[in-house]
């Protein structure tokens, strides 16, 4: 299984300034512990001490906010996209 | 009615109008219907769905003695909201002084100049969050100049859901989606918040504009910014939505059902196709309205327009399209 995960410049550091890596999971929770045992530390900016979503972190799993389909419980298959991105203010007109 | 007596009588009662070519694809015979429908908020006086809220927090400050005659108005914008202010402060005799990011468009630049606006620039990396910063900042060094801060201001999503929610239930009672986009949330927000009362079953979904890399630039994980308003409660699904379908989007509105639409409706209109998607996949019916936020006039030097996807999505690389 091979899932797409775009990182974002600030946290390229941990990917060796890739922008995108390849990990597996067969959901988010199992997907960012295997992003940081390939990436050590990049869990620590992700989450907070508590296991939850960090409040400034978004994650999108093919384009979907994660918040909205199971959190960090949201499932992934083979092929998915997962983007990680800063929450910036959108649209704002 | 037509007759208003002045033209910030005439904010709202915005036409809502079909789209039986873009629908027509999810419509196989015999199933139920997939309808969707636009909202065509450039109806509106300044063109664009924030004279809503603008109109809406001026007179709300009015009311509350924040705002008295001859007062500065500053707030962060880039673009739609302070034209939407900078008109109604023309009318109501204010002074306004805009914060934006300096890569939005020109013509926003213009228009706004047009209506005797100030603009204060703000660094393009961090797009409206930095303009968000600075305001704040600059607010701190103008104690007597009223910023009306849209993003926290409860008459934002008000405005919406005392007008723009109302007005779609009336003339789409059948309605089961509302898609808008989501930057203030003051849209989402105020129509969610109304329909949950209204018609709860109504989903609502968001879409938010993904920009290049440029505009997320270094922006550390700790000092995001979400909108004092938002609430995720409200909202039924997220979606992100990047240049290239937001800008193949919004060309096959103009070449399908002759709108001529901003970047940000082609971000909203993706969300609403997904949806309608996913709906006749299921073989259900639907009827979907989604937002058209404004006419695609002020960004047609974004070079959007114009080209194949490819040179378009290049153009849009460092850019505030939405």
């Amino acid at each position: 299984m091979a899932i797409e995960v775009r990182i974002p410049t600030i946290l390229r550091t941990y990917t060796g300034g890739e922008k995108a890596v390849n990990a597996d999971g067969a959901n988010l929770h199992a997907l960012i512990d295997a992003l940081d045992a390939s990436h050590p530390g990049i869990k620590g900016r992700l989450l907070e001490d508590n296991g939850d979503l960090r409040r400034f972190v978004n994650i999108y799993i093919n384009d979907e906010d994660v918040r909205f389909i199971g959190s960090l419980d949201a499932e992934l298959s083979d092929g998915d996209q997962v983007v990680i991105l800063p929450a910036v203010a959108g649209g704002a007109r | 009615m037509t007759r208003y007596d002045s033209l910030l009588a005439s904010v709202g009662g915005t036409p809502l109008v079909g789209l039986p070519r873009l629908s027509a694809p999810f419509n196989a015979d015999g199933r139920p219907q997939v309808r969707i429908w636009a909202k065509l908020e450039d109806r509106n006086p300044t063109g664009s769905i924030k004279d809503r809220p603008a109109l809406r927090m001026i007179e709300e400050a009015e009311k509350s003695g924040l705002l008295t005659p001859g007062c500065t108005i500053l707030e962060p914008t880039s673009g739609n909201t302070g034209i939407s202010i900078a008109m109604a402060a023309t009318l109501k005799g204010y002074r306004t002084v805009f914060v934006m990011p300096e890569n939005t468009s020109e013509e926003r630049r213009q228009l706004l100049r047009m209506w005797g606006a100030e603009i204060v620039s703000s660094p393009a990396a961090g797009g409206s969050n930095e303009a968000v910063r600075v305001a704040k900042q600059i607010a701190a060094e103008h104690p007597d100049w009223v910023m009306l801060y849209q993003y926290g201001n409860d008459a934002n999503a008000l405005a919406h859901e005392e007008g723009t929610g109302p007005e779609i239930l009336a003339d789409l009672p059948s309605i089961t989606h509302f898609v808008a986009g989501l930057g203030t949330t003051g849209t989402l927000m105020g129509v969610g918040r109304f329909f949950r009362k209204a018609k709860a079953e109504v989903r609502i979904v968001a879409a938010e504009p993904r920009y290049g890399e440029l505009v997320y630039g270094l922006r550390n994980l700790d000092e995001g910014f979400v909108p004092e308003l938002y609430d995720a409660d409200l909202i039924d699904s997220r979606f992100s939505v990047g240049p290239r379908d937001a800008v193949r989007r919004v060309r096959e509105l103009l070449e399908l059902e002759g709108i001529f639409a901003g970047i940000s409706t082609g971000a909203i209109l993706h969300a609403a196709l997904g949806q309608a998607a996913k709906v006749a996949k299921a073989g259900e019916g639907a009827d979907i309205a989604f937002v058209v936020a404004d006419g695609g006039w002020k960004y047609l030097s974004t070079g959007a327009y114009e080209g194949t996807i490819d040179e378009a999505e290049d153009r849009l690389e460092g850019q505030l399209w939405a």
